[in-house]
């Protein structure tokens, strides 16, 4: 019993640590190819979530739910973009955090103006509830296992991307040398646009995908922003295996330790003080394990190369 | 003979496949001018920095004043009495002329953990900067920003800021870049009576300076030291010739 | 210069002014909103510290603040219900008296501070953010998870803490108070800007190499300004615990740590006042815009993109030239 419920759980940290990753290849790219920090990454993340629960409570289709996540939070990437992101390209980090932090007060505020402070609900489509069995007689949600392949399937879309097409070979291009590249005559400003609202994109699938087992509110989008940031500090900022291996690493650490810690300490601890050791340590795993990454690796598992 | 200031021992830095720095040793004597020279990406600024610190060498070792520094912080060695000006001018840029000379002295001094008095009220220190800023004729600048200093005042403010620390050497990346014609003869002429007070290991690309001033010369090209020895032997030298001054006349 | 010294004067001023009329015509509120704004000035003070003079971009301040509330609020729980602190291996017992909760806020807030200092300034840049962010999320997801002390739904103290000799139930006199620290906190960090370390770190923060080659060490610069700055935080921290009686995990959210920047930021990065500026700023904002709208983030959200984007330097950056005064 032990045994599957450690496979469950290792598969919900896995489940996870996919959709962490969808948030963190956006920040990452943004970070190494830009050299920005985004603190409103999280608010595409929300608008994913409110576009495609919008379109799914209108045509009742996940699919299409799914699309208006991904084409809203582009276009959204694309404004801010165009609008404010830009101008921080040569600002120091300190003006890049205030000015996103203030894009965070107004993306949420806006967010709550049309849509109120009520949750929002999605719903799986009926196409992917209920329970798969798996090998070693284990069931498991058969959504959360298909967001599995989703995430990884994205992932592998933009390994492919980076590492085969031509954009991919810019964007490593522009990570590695900015002015070469304008002298190679490439577009820069419509390089970076593309960046940034394929980073949006990203995020508002996981927000979409996520928040079809969450509820769809405002302020959904921070918390995942943060965990997404721990990702990419431990992965290496600017490397997408990094922020995949980082993603994992969070998302299993984050499930295991909450599900497993407090029955550890009720091994040798009285129930009731091993219940608030045990929570309390695992909501600070994932931090533990990013200052225990960076005092070894002060540039993150994949950074400096 | 006297005993060497500065010895460094066969020192080696790779990095990667690069050779930089390939077992070299130098040494600087007091009351000299030891002048480094090379053609560009010889390896002058890795030595420096593996000499000032902030670059560990893979083998070899440093002394300075009969110590094995080579472990020691960059911050240890100008406590010990490096004096140390930067190839591209490295100042507080924010600050004024003063404020930097007093910067030197205060950090010389030691008592940085004071947190009351107003440091630029500070007799002693103001005495000490002044001094050095007069020393490098930049007195009636001093209450003007280094950011809105000339390329050649900025290299001036770095050696005085150098002389603030009442160094034992004084390792002085290429201090004549970009100086013009007067202010190189000007810098010359104060470097030339510096050497009484303490040697100077100088990085230079000036040919004129170099010639001038230097009591001998080292060579370097692709990380190692083909020749050291008194100017006239240099000059003579036929390997030198042909690896670095033959191109540099030439061109 | 002048300007400057117009602005700090005149700021100090309407600070005073401003509650004794409120006082006079018996509006508590008001009173309370400006020690708010107070409280408020000295947590930004304390970052400005660490972020205007050495330049260390702090996101987790808000352990700090959070640290002083949780000092001030554990202290006064177990005072308040006669029960001590810790009973093992010494007695440490609660207490109401603000000057001791103070001290032990300070204390605390530095001892952290060197700590997560330490820790921190192996890293540097986006590295050096996330870290200090890292940090302040630990300990939110720590008092959240932490049951003794009311966990998510934070913790009420009854009755204010005392002070010798005044009422601090008494708005007017609790105001006093915080003035008084704001000015004895504005008095020690104009020293030390203009000190010996104040020298040594603005030039650290300028060029890190410059202060190695006169022979000082930036990380020790670094570690002592954020140990300060910390401290000077964590007063605020037990202030404004003690401005609600009430302490919960919100003082040590990420959301804390981006107000307080916003303090030092609207006023002027790097400014001895800038950041007393900002509060009041933003407590006039919060106060007009709130008024005006449910949805004062919006605008708040605008404003603060608008002075990062076409406003560097903050209010002081506007009122008196962009660039920082040294004398």
């Amino acid at each position: 019993m032990s045994l599957i419920l450690f496979i469950e759980q290792a598969l919900n940290g896995l489940q996870y640590g996919v959709m962490l990753f969808l948030m963190a290849a956006g920040l990452t790219l943004v970070f190494g190819v830009m050299g920005l920090i985004n603190l409103a990454h999280g608010s595409l993340y929300m608008i994913g979530a409110f576009a495609a629960a919008a379109v799914a409570g209108a045509t009742g289709s996940f699919l299409l739910a799914l699309v208006a996540s991904l084409v809203c939070a582009a276009f959204a990437g694309v404004l801010v973009e165009f609008f404010v992101i830009r101008r921080l390209y040569d600002r120091d980090h300190l003006d890049q955090v205030l000015a996103t932090f203030a894009l965070i007060l107004i993306f949420s505020e806006g967010t709550r103006w049309i849509f109120g402070s009520f949750p929002l609900f999605l719903d799986k489509p009926d196409w992917l509830s209920g329970t798969v069995m798996l090998p070693f007689g284990i069931e498991y949600s058969l959504y959360r296992l298909w967001i599995i392949l989703v995430g990884l399937l994205v992932a592998a879309g933009l390994f492919w991307m980076i590492g085969r097409t031509r954009i991919g070979i810019r964007i490593r291009a522009g990570e590695n040398d900015r002015e070469m590249i304008a002298a190679l005559g490439v577009n820069i400003s419509l390089l970076y646009t593309f960046v940034f609202a394929l980073g949006a994109a990203l995020a508002g699938l996981a927000g979409a995908l996520i928040g079809a087992i969450q509820s769809v509110q405002v302020g959904m989008g921070e918390p995942v922003l943060i965990l997404a940031f721990v990702v990419i500090v431990i992965g290496g900022i600017g490397s997408i295996k990094g922020a995949l291996v980082g993603a994992i690493l969070v998302g299993l650490t984050d499930t295991l330790g909450r599900s497993f810690l407090p029955s550890f300490f009720g091994l040798f601890l009285e129930p009731s003080s091993a219940m608030s050791i045990g929570a309390s340590l695992s909501s600070m795993s994932i931090y533990l394990l990013m200052i225990g990454v960076l005092l070894f690796r002060p540039k993150g598992l994949f950074g400096g190369i | 003979m006297t005993e060497p200031i500065l010895d460094i021992r066969g020192i080696s830095k790779s990095f990667g496949a690069l050779r930089a720095s390939n077992n070299i040793n130098i040494d600087l004597r007091a009351g000299e001018i030891h002048a480094l020279i090379g053609p560009n990406g010889a390896g002058k600024s890795t030595l420096i920095k593996q000499i000032a610190g902030g670059l560990r060498p893979d083998t070899g070792s440093v002394h300075f004043d009969g110590q094995d520094i080579t472990a020691l912080s960059t911050a240890a060695r100008a406590r010990l009495g490096m004096g140390r000006t930067f190839q591209i001018s490295s100042l507080a840029m924010e600050y004024t002329v003063l404020q930097n000379a007093v910067l030197g002295a205060l950090g010389h001094r030691g008592d940085v953990f004071r947190f009351f008095r107003p440091v630029m009220k500070d007799a002693g220190l103001l005495a000490t900067a002044r001094a050095s800023l007069e020393q490098v004729g930049l007195e009636e600048f001093h209450d003007a920003r280094v950011s809105e200093l000339s390329h050649g005042q900025r290299r001036q403010l770095e050696v005085a800021v150098a002389l603030t620390l009442s160094p034992k050497v004084f390792l002085m990346d290429e201090p004549m870049a970009g100086l013009g014609a007067e202010g190189s003869h000007r810098l010359m002429g104060f470097l030339d009576q510096l050497r009484h007070k303490a040697p100077i290991l100088l990085v230079e690309h000036d040919m004129d300076a170099v010639f001038t001033l230097a009591d001998r010369i080292s060579v370097l090209v692709y990380g190692g030291i083909i020749a050291t020895g008194p100017v006239e032997d240099i000059r003579g030298n036929p390997i030198v010739q042909s690896a670095y001054l033959g191109e540099e006349t030439a061109a | 210069m002048r300007k400057e010294f117009f602005l700090n004067a005149a700021l100090l001023g309407v600070l005073l002014a401003f509650p004794l009329w409120a006082w006079s015509v018996d509006e508590p509120y008001l009173i309370t909103l400006a020690t708010r704004a107070i409280v408020f000035a000295i947590a930004g003070i304390g970052l400005n510290f660490a972020l205007g003079f050495g330049g260390l971009v702090s996101l987790g301040h808000a352990a700090f603040f959070g640290l002083g509330g949780y000092v001030m609020g554990v202290l006064a729980f177990h005072a308040q219900t006669y029960t001590p602190v810790m009973g093992w291996p010494l007695v440490i017992n609660g207490t109401k008296s603000m000057p001791t909760i103070w001290l032990i806020a300070i204390a605390l807030s530095a001892l952290l501070a060197v700590g997560i200092g330490a820790l921190s300034l192996r890293t540097s840049g986006v590295y050096f953010i996330m870290i200090t962010l890292a940090f302040a999320q630990m300990l939110y997801y720590f008092t959240i998870s932490w049951p003794t002390y009311g966990g998510e739904d934070g913790l009420s103290i009854y009755v204010r803490n005392g002070f010798p000799g005044l009422n601090t139930m008494d708005p007017i006199q609790f105001f006093a108070i915080c003035y008084a620290i704001l000015l004895i906190v504005l008095a020690f960090v104009f020293a030390a800007s203009r000190s010996p370390f104040g020298l040594a770190l603005g030039a650290s923060r300028q060029n890190e190499e410059r202060i190695q080659a006169v022979g000082q060490v930036p990380f020790r610069l670094y570690l002592t300004a954020f140990a300060i700055s910390g401290a000077i935080t964590g007063l605020a921290g037990a202030l404004f615990a003690d401005l609600n009686r009430f302490i919960s995990p919100t003082m040590f959210s990420w959301q804390t740590s981006g107000e307080i920047m916003i303090f030092v930021i609207l006023g002027g990065v790097g400014r001895v006042f800038g950041p007393v500026a900002g509060a009041v700023l933003f407590i006039l904002l919060e106060h007009t815009l709130g008024g005006l709208s449910e949805f004062w983030h919006i605008y708040l959200g605008a404003i603060l993109l608008g002075v990062v984007l076409f406003a560097r330097g903050g209010l002081y950056g506007m009122v008196a030239g962009r660039e920082v005064a040294h004398d």
